[in-house]
């Protein structure tokens, strides 16, 4: 038997995410990002969260997808895994739902453009809604950004 | 019971009382002679092995009693301290230590120590005729004790109670006596000492206190007690204290004390050789405040140590890191007031807003210095070091510690200790010269090693000085060249400087012996790169045939600095005043282009120029559109910079943030910090730009 664990929903254009309830601390609005020179263009700069100095992200950078421009419904997902915290900017994060375990399926190669090993699987809500469930550490994982790095510089 | 909400203590206690004997075996060494210090020793010792005996490491205080066994004789003047009795000594708290470190890390403190304590036994019964005298002597004193109380004091303890008395004092002589009942009479009987402790000293008790830790006595035990408190007083709290039949307490002035002590030597001259000084004054803080050899000298006697009980307290780090990191907020609040005063201009808020300020900076300064530790911390595992150091490469050596109360933040205590090591090490190994070599060249056998610690404006020093045979230039350079570190061309330019600074380059070593103790190559760069990771600069300074210097300059503190804010474009950065040199207004025709490098001129050379907007890619600001630009001048060591920026903000108490885990380091960027209105700065790092 899988187990029931909370899902937070978000949005990057059309298709649903879902990250682990417990890995995520906050949810924010978007606020201003101080620049950070010299990193990846991903990397939109450093917020001050409470007092906490955090990178944040932009998720659709990340995932190589076009980035777009922040709306009202823009929101920065804080999580902390790996020992880090990072803020993810996302299109839109309004829900959470209750996922079975057993209701994840592994991910095909390309959901959206999203490359496989940065999903963890992907559950079927309803007939015509899907969850891509991300798996965190694979995005968060550093190794590959200073691949990235090395690939840039 | 359970004993885990005592380990901490005890790990702190034990590392403290290890680090003492190891300081007074050191100095023991020098002069074995003085007894003073074996009194120390054994003390500490003894304090040890009654505190890992409580705590159940068995191990543990089976060989600190062996080592006791071994300075009780010592002590007594019936062995005399030999080289080999010091290296099995050492070798115990070798041992001890490490034990110590397994109960750090969760273990249980066992160790195979049976050959240690088998040489330990064998020193003892080295000595065969005084230990057997010592158990005849235990036993006589056993029989004394029969015929009542009877506490035979010796010389010193006799003109420690004299002089006490002199000095105003109340001497008392307390006969205690547990109930017939009594379960655990040693229990009693240490919730007496325990009480006793609090508010005096004891000088002498009998039975001794080991023998009555064991239940060793039958109803009743004295002692020969100093303390403020009035006898009557007293009385009353021993006997609150539940199982005790009787309590007598007998104030004594010179004569009672002369006639007490005369009347029980002739009862006791038969026990000539009783029982030695059970000066059960361990109390922990006596125990570190031993550490110190000056000290030690005042802890023997025991009345001037028990009139100043001990003024400190032990904090978790941890709190004192949420203590800081609450004090980084109300910083940043502070910025935020201000700046609202400011905007609001009125004059009662303003006037609150400013005492505020001035409150919180003194309160400031009071968080930083909680923060600061000795770095006696750091140095007082040198000596130890070294001595070993020196007996394995057979050379001779004096290690002379200046400044060892100078003090640091905690958190560059904790990263120094390696590099010194690294350092020291150095100097030892490759710096102080073989005892042959030495002679011929007309210095004397013992080569010495300075340790000097001390305070300069913002910044630490610290210099590792050695009399040996310095750097050799040509050899430094010829290995350089050699492992492709420089080339030829620039061989020829450098300065003797620039030569020394070559050892930090990495895969660097001149040893033509690699030995353990240092000479694998990777030294010095690892200690550059840690020095430098604490905002440190480290240098060499070196005379042929006369010796070489390293000096370390660290901050006082890396958490809360002085900045000077400035704008470029729409951001805002912040530069350390530490590395600022000043700060001005070029005009656009003094900027000069010199092989490639943009130059102006400063002072009386020319300083090379550089466009922070252009390093940092800021989009929306490009002072080449402006007639006159701000420029602030940076330093690194004795090179110079200048850094344009569009305008000066002003300067600022910042508190040091990092970057979170997720970023990889970004050069030019030492870290962020939070602004009063709640935007984060990026802090420069002038250093970067300086090559």
């Amino acid at each position: 038997m899988g187990e029931e664990i909370k899902v937070i929903v978000f949005k990057l254009g059309q298709e649903e995410y879902g990250i682990e309830v417990d890995k995520v601390q906050t949810i924010e609005r978007m606020m201003p990002i101080t620049r950070v020179p010299k990193t990846f263009s991903f990397v939109k700069g450093v917020i001050n969260l409470r007092g906490v100095v955090i990178p944040v992200i932009d998720l659709r950078g990340r995932f190589g997808l076009p980035e777009a421009e922040h709306s009202d419904q823009t929101r920065i997902i804080i999580v902390a895994a790996n020992e880090m915290e990072v803020g993810f900017i996302v299109d839109s994060a309004n829900d959470v739902i209750d996922l079975n375990s057993d209701s994840i399926d592994s991910p095909p190669d390309v959901v959206g453009g999203v490359k496989a090993k940065y999903l963890q699987g992907v559950a079927r809500l309803s007939d015509e809604r899907l969850l891509v469930m991300l798996n965190l550490s694979e995005v968060l994982n550093r190794s590959e950004i200073i691949q990235l790095e090395s690939l840039e510089g | 019971m359970d004993m885990n909400q005592y380990l901490s203590m005890f790990i702190d206690e034990s590392n403290d009382h290890l680090q003492s004997l190891n300081e007074n075996m050191l100095e023991l060494e020098n002069r074995p002679d003085d007894l003073g210090i074996v009194q120390v020793i054994f003390r500490s010792a003894h304090t040890l092995k009654g505190m890992a005996a409580t705590m159940g490491f068995e191990d543990l205080s089976s060989l600190t009693h062996q080592m006791e066994n071994v300075l009780d004789l010592v002590r007594n003047d019936k062995l005399k301290m030999q080289d080999f009795i010091f290296d099995t000594l050492f070798q115990s708290l070798d041992a001890l230590q490490s034990m110590v470190q397994d109960i750090t890390q969760g273990g249980e403190g066992k160790e195979d120590v049976s050959s240690i304590v088998a040489s330990l036994q064998s020193i003892v019964r080295g000595d065969i005729a005084p230990s057997g005298q010592q158990s005849g002597a235990k036993a006589a004193d056993k029989a004394s004790s029969a015929s009542g109380a009877a506490i035979r004091l010796d010389e010193f303890q006799y003109s420690v109670l004299e002089q006490s008395i002199t000095e105003g004092h109340k001497v008392m002589y307390i006969e205690v006596a547990v109930r017939e009942d009594c379960q655990l009479k040693a229990a009693r009987a240490y919730l007496v000492f325990d009480l006793l402790e609090r508010y005096g000293e004891i000088v002498k008790s009998h039975p001794s206190v080991q023998e009555i830790e064991q239940e060793q006595f039958d109803r009743s035990f004295s002692l020969y007690y100093i303390t403020q408190k009035e006898a009557a007083e007293l009385q009353g709290m021993i006997m609150n204290l539940s199982e005790i039949d009787s309590a007598q307490v007998a104030l004594l002035d010179h004569e009672t004390l002369s006639q007490l002590d005369s009347g029980i030597k002739e009862a006791s001259v038969a026990v000539e050789a009783a029982e030695p000084t059970a000066n059960n004054a361990e109390k922990p803080a006596a125990g570190s405040k031993a550490a110190k050899p000056e000290e030690g000298k005042t802890s023997a006697r025991p009345s001037a140590v028990s009139a100043a009980p001990s003024r400190t307290i032990r904090v978790d780090i941890d709190r004192l890191d949420v203590l800081m990191n609450l004090f980084s907020e109300l910083l940043i609040d502070r910025s935020r007031l201000e700046q609202l005063a400011y905007e609001v201009k009125r004059s009662d808020l303003t006037e609150t807003v400013e005492h505020m300020s001035r409150v919180s900076s003194d309160l400031q300064n009071i968080v930083l210095k909680l923060r600061m530790v000795q770095i006696d911390s750091v140095f007082n595992r040198f000596p130890r070091m070294i001595r070993d150091l020196a007996k394995s490469l057979d050379k001779k050596i004096d290690l002379i510690i200046v400044g060892a109360e100078t003090e640091l933040d905690r958190t560059v205590i904790d990263e120094i200790g390696d590099p010194l090591v690294h350092l020291l090490r150095n100097a030892v190994d490759h710096g102080v010269e073989p005892l042959e070599e030495r002679i011929a060249a007309g210095k004397p056998e013992t080569g010495t090693v300075e340790l000097r610690a001390f305070h300069s404006g913002n910044h630490v020093f610290i210099e590792i000085e050695d009399d040996g045979h310095g750097i050799d230039r040509d050899k430094v350079l010829a290995k350089a060249l050699k492992n492709g570190v420089v080339t030829e061309s620039e061989a020829s330019t450098l300065t003797d400087e620039q030569v020394f600074m070559l050892l930090f380059a990495p895969g660097f070593s001149t040893a033509e012996v690699i030995s353990d103790i240092s000479g694998r190559g990777v030294g010095l760069d690892v200690v550059k790169t840690k020095i430098e990771s604490l905002s440190g600069v480290v240098s060499v300074d070196s005379k042929l045939g006369k010796g070489t210097k390293f000096s370390v300059q660290l901050p006082l503190t890396l958490s809360i600095i002085s900045a000077m804010l400035i704008k470029v474009g729409s951001e805002k950065y912040a530069i350390p005043l530490s590395s600022i040199v000043e700060t001005g207004l070029i005009r656009r025709e003094q900027i000069r282009k010199v092989h490639g490098y943009t130059m102006i001129p400063y002072r009386d050379s020319h300083i090379p120029l550089m466009s922070l907007a252009e390093l940092f890619d800021v989009r929306d600001f490009d002072e080449k559109s402006e007639e006159e630009t701000e420029i602030v001048v940076v330093r690194k060591g004795d090179r110079l910079a200048a850094l344009t920026v569009e305008d000066f903000i002003g300067q600022n108490e910042i508190v040091i943030k990092n970057l979170g885990k997720y970023l990889p380091p970004v050069q030019g960027v030492a870290g962020a910090t939070i602004l009063g209105d709640g935007q984060v700065a990026l802090i420069i790092d002038p250093n970067a730009f300086i090559k």
